[in-house]
């Protein structure tokens, strides 16, 4: 039986033990706070200043010398063009390299060498793709300052991103169930498509959705391959115009995106022009929010019938 | 690696009446990069017979069976280095390097220690292993997954349930799924690694009594901890220690009256 005296010893040792939880927990709950707080404020102020502006028209006016008539028409349709670009670009390139890298790949110092570069990859200012995109696809390959070069050179940015994002969803596939496809007396590409890919796809399309958040917000590689900044047209639509255009056409028209089109206004010096900007930035958000919510539904959709 | 023809028999071959040989391993020595974890083993497997590898953690039990399916080829730096596993009736050497290890899986299947059913429905999980075959006939497909869940003992629980996941099953179903998997492609041998050991006394006495059923079937090569459990249903059985045979031969002989001291230290739960 154990003495009382013990026993308000244990608590006291108990309690004394237990205050740093209670210290970790509120310096958690601040750090928390500051990083959510700012992100509502600066939201909130942005929507305050930029909502009244939200209208039909906003959306499908070009932009204008006159404030009030300038919209985000050529701004959005740039941003969902040069994304699809990029993903149809990115995905395939990404995950095929995951894939290989660790389907594939022999282990030796090569693979050590390339594993280690890929994360400094994503770690490169986003400015240095810019000048390489400006080199490589806008002058050697010759595409210009269009959708296809902002494309690709986002791709390029992203492309780490979608890479280690690859890898670490099929890592997180139980060895069991490799051993069990390969037992059965599956090839290499079998295991992978009718296993890795499948059960990887949700971590798969998570990397890919964050890659393109980032993707939808770069300005600076935009800016330096030479987007333009005030653009009063729509790249033609597959088989319109005259002569009608072809099927892909749209790739070489220039283009402008979200940031830039916010970057423009801020620039102004006329404070209605503020106001644009932050009306574009509060939709510009949104979208992010939008792709990061279709991101979750799609995640929890494929996770559904995946138990190991 | 040796042409089959010039590694010298084991000459343990003799033993249950009317046995005939189905593999013979020899003189098999392995490295897990430097670590040689087979040391020149060797021992025989005989057709439709129930073999059971028995021995403590680490002694290379469990190595012996994966070099059956080739399953080392998967990671790098393991090593086959000497010697072989020379499979009956063709005799080729299954661990020669121009023998496609895919080709032995398709030979040789295997059931895990813990349940692996993949992610899809049970159909899917028996169906597979006829599917990486290139059977794409649906009627054909039907017939041999049920005849498989019913070899499995497990057709007449999931009949009716056939679309469900496999990881819907309990334990001892999920392991009778991954049994029927193994056997739907109707293989020569099947290799089980302790596949009762994450399973509760009722699921292990079911697989066990599955086992004994198989073996009209099939060649059986089971590893296992539970020294009771390779009494109750192998024929032969083989004792390692520390990645060298110490002792091989029918099972009753091994547990009444083994010939080396140690193998018997091991059986009374004198070591290990």
């Amino acid at each position: 039986m154990m003495k009382a005296a013990d026993l308000d010893a244990i608590r006291a040792i108990i309690t004394r033990a237990k205050r740093w939880d209670l210290i970790f927990s509120v310096l958690g709950i601040l750090s928390l706070m500051l990083g959510i707080l700012t992100f509502v404020v600066l939201f909130i102020d942005m929507a305050i200043q930029g909502v009244p502006r939200l209208s039909y028209d906003f959306f499908t006016s070009f932009p204008s010398r006159r404030a009030e008539n300038a919209g985000i028409l050529s701004a959005w349709v740039g941003t969902i063009l040069v994304m699809l670009v990029t993903a149809l670009s990115a995905v395939p390139l990404g995950v095929a390299a995951g894939v290989y890298l660790e389907e594939y790949a022999p282990k030796n110092w090569m693979t050590d060498i390339i594993e280690i570069n890929i994360s400094n990859l994503a770690g490169i200012p986003s400015i240095v793709y810019g000048l390489l995109a400006l080199g490589l696809f806008v002058y050697y390959f010759g595409f210009g300052q269009s959708i296809l070069t902002a494309g690709l050179t986002l791709a390029l940015l992203i492309l780490p991103v979608i890479i280690v994002a690859t890898r670490e969803a099929i890592r997180a596939i139980p060895q069991s169930i490799h051993e069990g496809s390969y037992a059965c007396g599956a090839t290499t590409w079998q295991t992978v498509s009718d296993h890795i890919l499948p059960y990887s796809s949700a971590g798969i399309l998570t990397g890919v959705i964050i890659g393109m958040a980032r993707a939808i917000g770069e300005t600076a590689p935009i800016i330096t391959i030479g987007a333009l900044t005030f653009i009063a047209f729509l790249p033609t639509p597959p088989f319109a115009g005259d002569p009608p255009a072809g099927m892909f056409d749209w790739i070489f028209a220039p283009f402008t995106v979200m940031p830039i089109q916010m970057f423009n206004w801020t620039s102004r010096p006329e404070a209605a022009f503020t106001l644009n900007a932050a009306a574009a930035g509060f939709v510009l958000v949104f979208m992010t929010l939008a792709m990061n919510g279709l991101a979750i539904y799609l995640r929890y959709q494929l996770r559904k019938n995946i138990k190991w | 690696m040796v042409n089959p023809m010039q590694i010298p028999s084991t000459g343990l071959a003799a033993g249950v009446e009317g046995a005939v040989l189905k593999a013979d391993v020899r003189d098999l020595d392995f490295y897990y990069g430097a670590f040689h974890a087979l040391k020149r083993v060797s021992m025989p497997i005989h057709d439709h017979m129930v073999t059971a590898l028995i021995g403590p953690s680490g002694c290379g039990k469990s190595t012996l069976l994966r070099c059956f399916n080739r399953m080392h080829d998967l990671y790098p730096g393991n090593k086959y280095a000497g010697g072989g596993i020379v499979f009956y009736p063709d005799n080729t050497n299954l661990l020669a390097p121009d023998v496609d290890p895919i080709e032995v899986r398709m030979r040789i299947s295997m059931v895990f220690q813990k349940p692996n059913p993949f992610p899809k429905s049970i159909y899917e999980n028996v169906a597979y292993s006829l599917r990486v075959r290139g059977m794409r006939n649906k009627n054909e497909l039907d017939d041999r997954v049920e005849s498989a869940l019913k070899g499995a003992a497990l057709w007449n629980e999931v009949s009716n349930r056939l679309k469900e996941l496999g990881a819907n099953l309990s334990g001892g179903q999920q392991q009778r799924l991954c049994i029927a998997r193994a056997l739907a492609s109707d293989p020569e041998i099947i290799l089980f690694d302790e596949p009762t050991s994450a399973l509760d006394p009722i699921a292990t006495a079911s697989i066990e009594e599955l086992i004994i059923e198989l073996k009209e079937k099939v060649t059986i090569l089971i590893v296992t901890h539970n020294m009771q459990q390779a009494a109750r249903i192998s024929d032969y059985t083989a004792y390692m220690y520390l990645g060298e045979m110490v002792e091989f031969g029918v099972t009753d002989q091994i547990f009444i009256k083994p010939q080396k001291k140690a193998t018997e230290d091991y059986i009374t739960g004198r070591f290990g």
